[in-house]
């Protein structure tokens, strides 16, 4: 359907005067605008000496929580790595141990390919017991591919860094105990 | 034997300023990546020694230890001597400019006495600048040809483009200035204006100023008429191909082109070691060199800002400003001088003749065609 001819606004191109045309003026003010800002205060930071300031919802490295027992939280249900879309979590489920009483699974296993993971947070959106949490860290290298492998050991760890640094709080979305660490009844 | 060494102050000054261009290059990347950075707000390169001041060694040292990598399809040859062909030229083309306290070329004594130019008392120095300084583009074409890459031949051919625009406004602006000192001889026109700040030809000649002003930076292949580069369309344009010591061929041949321009506007406008009260004719010779430099480095400042002031310019824009406004501006400039000339007017006259063709210009360029564009309300 064509726009009709009352919804129709006509514009017409300003008229340059005398001095708009000489140009001059123009450039000054873009010179002005310039030279203004070699005085402003500089907004680089100095990456490796300060460190940037980042939000709390920042994605960057994953960790496994542990729960108040500092056993691994994860219950092994998968949820995180049918949903993530890089398909870079690898988890081999076991029956809990006996004496865990408030779940049937635990992982045996658990692998993150952080060069794979595009840092999306879906995990973390996908997991019943916030058990996976994506944190600030950012700057992780490795020298060779299998480092980037983080295993259950090295996302715990990462844990116990981050839970003290105040930074990366436990986002708990499903209440202060999560479905894991339910008391059975 | 004997001519090498009846003539070592002139050969002690051509190394001087051989080597002192060559630095002035290196350092003069480092001023513009610093100017770049505080325009935009950053700090700029800080990184390799106090305030980064070692990056112009670093950045040296990259293109010296660089593979030297010719494309397979290249022309070997010309690919190899046309950035020689830019450095050369631009190089040579500082021969007979004065970069430092000069006598009084009228006196027989001008020539036993040292003098701070290279070449002394060249009669057609002007002349020679722009004849040496124009190959640069053959560098340029020649680059962009040889690279048998598109992207670079568009580079070579709009930088030919460019050459046939900038080049007549850039010779005609200064004639006004050649007629009033009498010379094309560089000197006697620095002379000429070191009477006193008021014989300096940016009052009589404000037009010609920047008419040379604009040409100067397309000659020197600066933004906003940087279109043999442009990053953004042609991935660097003529030296997409180049790299390491050829590459760094290019950039020198550039910086001392920017150099050499930004003395020849000290020289022909602003009366080159003439400073009043500081710089007076008959002043330390060290004063004399110390405002020169200064003012220089005004202009090289300029440079570099207009560079991250202003668009760039389409080659088309750029062929219809140098013939549609500059040429008839500088001729019209032109007349006027030789009309006061022969008439003993007072020069006083050519300022507001200056500034009535800038105004005029202004009001002759057509208005732009009415645009009515339709928006949906
Ligand atoms: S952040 Fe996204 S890509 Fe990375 S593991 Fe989680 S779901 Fe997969
Ligand atoms: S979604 Fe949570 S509980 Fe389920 S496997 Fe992943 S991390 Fe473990």
């Amino acid at each position: 359907m064509p726009i009709a001819e009352t919804d129709v606004r006509w514009v017409k191109a300003p008229t340059l005067g005398l001095l708009d045309r000489l140009y001059i003026p123009a450039i000054m003010q873009g010179l002005g605008t310039t030279i203004k800002h070699v005085f402003q205060p500089k907004v680089t930071q100095q990456f490796p000496e300060v460190r940037p300031d980042l939000p709390a919802n920042y994605r960057g490295l994953h960790r496994l929580n542990r729960d108040a027992d500092g056993r691994v939280k994860c219950v092994a249900c998968f949820m995180c790595s049918t949903a993530c879309p890089a398909r870079c979590i690898d988890i081999v489920a076991a029956p809990a141990p006996p004496e865990w009483k408030d779940r049937e699974k635990y992982p045996e296993m658990f692998v993150i390919d952080e060069l794979r993971c595009i840092y999306c947070g879906m995990c973390e959106q996908a997991c019943p017991c916030d058990a996976i949490e994506l944190t600030s860290l950012f700057d992780l290298t490795g020298l060779s591919r299998e480092e980037m492998m983080f295993d259950k050991e090295k996302l715990l760890s990462v844990f116990d860094e981050t839970v003290k640094m105040g930074k990366d709080p436990i986002r708990t979305q499903a209440g202060v105990l999560s479905c894991a660490s339910e008391p059975s009844i | 034997m004997n001519i090498i060494w009846d003539n070592w102050p002139t050969i002690l000054t051509v190394l001087v300023v051989f080597g002192a261009l060559q630095a002035l290059g290196g350092g003069l990347v480092y001023v513009e990546r610093k100017i770049c950075a505080f325009m935009q707000n950053r700090v700029g390169p800080n990184r390799v020694g106090p305030m980064g001041l070692l990056q112009i060694l670093a950045d040296g040292l990259k293109f010296i230890l660089k593979e030297e990598f010719i494309p397979k399809y290249a022309d070997r040859v010309v690919f190899i001597i046309a950035p020689t062909i830019g450095f050369i030229a631009a190089m040579l083309s500082f021969a007979v400019v004065p970069f430092g306290p000069t006598g009084d070329p009228t006196k027989i004594e001008y020539a036993s006495e040292y003098q701070f130019v290279i070449a002394k008392n060249v009669d057609i120095g002007i002349l020679f600048i722009f004849a040496i300084s124009s190959l640069t583009v053959y560098g340029i074409i020649l680059g962009g040809w040889a690279s048998n890459n598109k992207y670079s031949m568009l580079g070579g051919l709009r930088s030919s483009a460019q050459i046939i625009s900038y080049e007549i406004p850039l010779g005609l602006s200064i004639l006004g200035v050649t007629i009033l000192s009498g010379s094309l001889n560089l000197e006697r026109v620095l002379w000429h204006q070191s009477a006193d700040i008021g014989s300096w030809h940016i009052w009589t000649q404000p037009l010609a100023f920047f008419l040379f002003m604009v040409s100067a930076f397309a000659e020197c292949n600066r933004l906003p008429f940087d279109l043999p580069e442009t990053e953004q369309e042609l991935v660097g344009g003529y030296h997409t191909e180049y790299n390491g010591m050829k590459l760094a061929f290019f950039f020198l041949g550039e910086y001392t082109h920017m150099v050499t321009t930004s003395f020849l506007m000290v020289i022909l406008f602003f009366g080159g070691w003439h400073f009043p009260g500081i710089a007076e004719r008959d002043s330390l010779g060290v004063l004399k060199l110390m405002a020169f430099i200064v003012k220089v480095f005004v202009f090289i400042i300029f440079y570099m800002l207009i560079r991250w002031t202003i668009p760039r310019f389409r080659f088309d824009q750029l062929m219809s400003l140098a013939w549609k406004v500059f040429i008839p501006m500088a001729l019209l400039n032109l007349v006027a001088v030789m009309i006061v000339k022969e008439f003993d007017m007072p020069l006083w006259l050519l300022t507001l003749v200056s500034i009535a063709i800038i105004v005029g210009a202004g009001f002759i360029t057509s208005k732009p065609p009415m645009r009515i564009v339709k928006t949906a309300a």
